[in-house]
């Protein structure tokens, strides 16, 4: 089931190959580093914030932001995860399968939340997740984090605080870890 | 993969590889962490709608099945046959016409006679069938949440998370099942399900409610329980079915508890991490002594919770990414 790289096989067995390397790690980790700063400042402190990292390109990314603010506040916030996939607005047309299950350590009732995410791109599964966090509690706030916003919208959905914006062609495919942001496409395996 | 279920009828276990399988495991822990939640209901398939067929009595298959598809916000339509055009002679396809014609995306279907949702699933252009068991031939969703609830207790024992555990819990895992397999939908499905999860698998039973294939299953045959006992991982206890006449096979049921069921003394003898599983409904005191089925390594009541999840698991598959539906139906 698991391909090298610890996600399951895609619906289709498609897997990414690499054509560009438009960020390496030492890139991301400075991005990553300005996102927790960012997150600070906006919310004044770190009252209340919880990381939610959306499974599975985003938890490790939530991972980091949260080593990051325990380093520059002192303080640790909660870090869950959150899979979107029965929250899709496309299960009878693609396949679509969980990537792993939700875990929210705490209830969300007032709280901030600072989603996180790999890449930006439709907007479908901030849409998603949107839905799929009201049922842990009613947050105070929602804001978004993504480690690449690569255009191509197609809801009304922004990132508040964004890694870095890469314009990209609509077939390309993308891929953003801690190890860097790769440009490439997706075939058959 | 052609192996997989996504988007096609589950009728038999046998049409999933081992892949297929653990996808049907890993996507019910999913739905797992969604039914332990205070409000357990995705809105997954909402405006899809799932009909129970069932032609031959049910509790828990059919309230469980049913459960699945409200907690994934499906509409859900049973068929009473007690109280339907059935009793005034209407065919099995007439009736599946009929309710495929009323909007049915998933019809899950009992039957007492082996081979009747492939029929079914013949006659259907659009919906799938979800086979709850028919006759003596199969129960798959019962056999699929067997192998969920023995992985998630092995993987606990063990003291690591059973998801994305894939198949590993099964690799040497040696599975004994027990009693009328001969009329057992369930342990044909089982001795299919493990098998190709990789375990090995024992039947132990009368002579005369064994299957006389039995040698063509693949497994291991043993007479005497207290000879098999004491290796088994999982002992997978079967009820006498009365109803299909195995009352009629063994002399009488004080003498099949003495030589096959799990009484307390027997249950004394396995290994103390020895899984005990039973698909329901239970006679206490004929197949299992009631402190048995009790006791904390039983999992009997933990599959009825678990089926819930593999069971929103395979609606979910079934009626997963289907690009004709595109559009809404024609």
């Amino acid at each position: 089931m698991a391909a090298p790289d610890g996600r399951r096989t895609r619906p289709g067995g498609a897997v990414f190959h690499s054509r560009t390397r438009l960020l390496d790690a030492d890139d991301v980790a400075r991005a990553l580093r300005r996102m927790s700063h960012e997150i600070v400042e906006r919310n004044a402190g770190l009252d209340g914030v919880v990381l939610v990292g959306l499974q599975r390109g985003g938890v490790p990314l939530a991972e980091a932001l949260d080593a990051n603010l325990r380093e520059i506040e002192g303080v640790d916030v909660p870090v869950g995860a959150l899979d979107v996939a029965f929250y899709r607005d496309d299960v009878a047309t693609r396949p679509v399968l969980p990537e792993a299950s939700s875990a929210i350590p705490t209830d969300l009732g007032g709280a901030t939340v600072v989603l996180v995410d790999d890449v930006l791109f439709t907007g479908r599964t901030v849409r998603a997740a949107l839905s799929a966090l009201s049922e842990f509690g009613r947050p105070g706030r929602i804001q978004l984090a993504v480690l690449v916003d690569r255009g191509h919208r197609e809801l009304p959905i922004r990132a508040d605080y964004v890694g870095k914006n890469l314009p990209t062609a609509k077939d390309e495919s993308l891929r953003a870890t801690l190890d860097g942001v790769e440009l490439g496409a997706m075939v058959p395996a | 993969m052609a192996d997989s279920l996504r988007g096609r009828d589950l009728l038999s276990v046998a049409q999933l590889s081992r892949d297929g399988i653990v996808e049907v495991l890993e996507v019910a822990e999913a739905f797992a962490e969604v039914s332990r939640r205070a409000v357990p209901k995705v809105p997954t398939l909402r405006g899809r709608q799932v009909t129970s067929l069932f032609f031959e009595e049910s509790t828990r298959t059919r309230l469980s099945f049913e459960t699945a598809a409200r907690r994934l916000s499906a509409d859900v339509a049973s068929l009473a046959v007690a109280a339907s055009s059935v009793k005034k002679g209407e065919s099995l396809r007439d009736t599946v016409e009929t309710v495929e014609a009323l909007g049915a995306d998933v019809l899950v279907v009992r039957h007492r006679a082996s081979g009747a949702p492939e029929q079914v699933a013949r006659w259907c252009s659009r919906a799938r069938v979800v086979n709850a068991g028919d006759g003596w031939h199969e129960h798959p969703s019962q056999a699929l949440l067997d192998a969920f609830a023995v992985r998630a207790a092995r993987c606990a024992q063990r003291g690591t998370s059973s998801e994305g555990s894939g198949a590993a819990a099964f690799d040497g895992l040696r599975v004994l099942i027990v009693g009328d397999v001969r009329h057992s939908r369930v342990a044909r499905s089982e001795v299919i399900a493990y098998r190709t999860l990789g375990a090995t698998v024992t039947l132990c039973a009368p002579g005369t409610l064994l299957p006389r294939d039995a040698e063509g299953w693949g497994v291991e045959v043993c007479a005497d329980l207290d000879d098999a006992l004491g290796e088994a991982d999982v002992v997978s206890l079967l009820r006498l079915q009365t109803e299909r006449g195995s009352g009629s096979h063994v002399p009488s049921l004080a003498e099949y508890t003495a030589t096959f069921g799990l009484t307390e003394r027997r249950a004394a003898r396995l290994k103390p991490d020895t899984l005990i599983t039973h698909p329901g409904p239970m006679t206490r005191g004929v197949e299992i002594a009631s402190s048995v089925a009790d006791a904390p390594n039983a999992l009997v009541t933990k599959q009825v919770a678990d089926g819930v999840a593999v069971r929103m698991a395979i609606l979910f598959l079934v009626l997963g990414g289907e690009p004709a539906r595109l559009g809404g139906a024609p």
